[in-house]
């Protein structure tokens, strides 16, 4: 039952990337806690999920040319390595505190997905 | 530079929380960097890849990566991805939206009380 959720909400989290590029970690790490895995092994695994999922949103995207490429390959770097630092503090952290920044970002998004619906009119634009 | 800006905080949070990253470089681009909304959507997935291939080697060499749940998640998502920005090119429904919204919400409180 659980594993047919995970496949669910799977789908949801690309819906959620292709719509508002976000990489679908955000429901990755609580459904990998609902079956089962510790706040660590969920983080870490969601990014390995994120990168099949980000490799076919980049692809289809970039077929509609609204990818900047040179601000992408400045940013991954950058991130790449800034990403250790993240690693490295989220090993030093107990579960319960990373459980609850998690909670707070999801809330962060919620507001963002909200606001962005408002502030962005339709753009017709298809560049 | 400001993309140097974006890419540090962005690369930081993704890898301590798990998730890509796109929720602090998607708003950064278009508040700071003048990017219309689909550009910023579609430059962030691909700067995401990088990002989480940088934090799954770090857990991974802590025990932290289940190959197996990735694939149960991942690839399910992979497969609606490509429909969702087929979507996106065509239709911004406020429904949709507000229905993630309510069901990130709904998640936030779950793991509060967890």
């Amino acid at each position: 039952m659980n594993y047919a959720l995970a496949i669910v909400l799977g789908l949801v989290a690309g819906v959620l990337a292709g719509m508002f590029g976000i990489g679908g970690g955000t429901l990755f790490v609580p459904t990998l806690i609902l079956l089962g895995l510790s706040q660590h092994e969920a983080i870490g695994t969601s990014l390995l999920a994120i990168v099949p999922t980000v490799i076919v949103g980049t692809w289809r995207q970039s077929r509609y040319g609204n990818v900047r490429w040179r601000a992408a390959a400045v940013l991954g770097v950058v991130a790449a390595i800034a990403a250790q630092g993240g690693v490295a503090l989220a090993e030093a952290l107990p579960a319960s505190t990373l459980r609850r920044l998690f909670a707070v970002l999801l809330v962060l998004v919620a507001i963002q997905i909200v606001l962005r619906g408002r502030t962005s009119a339709p753009s017709p634009d298809a560049e | 530079m400001r993309l140097v800006l974006i890419g540090l905080a962005a690369g930081f949070f993704s890898a301590l929380l798990g998730v890509g990253g796109g929720v602090v470089i998607v708003p950064l681009l278009l508040l700071f960097c003048g990017f219309e909304a689909r550009s910023a959507t579609a430059t962030s997935l691909a700067a995401i890849g990088i990002t989480a291939v940088s934090g799954v080697i770090a857990y991974a060499i802590h025990g932290d990566v289940n190959v197996g749940y990735a694939a149960l998640v991942g690839l399910p998502a992979a497969s609606s991805v490509g429909f969702a920005t087929a979507l996106q090119q065509r239709l911004r429904t406020r429904t949709v939206e507000l229905l993630f919204a309510g069901f990130m919400l709904a998640i936030a409180v779950w793991l509060f009380l967890k």
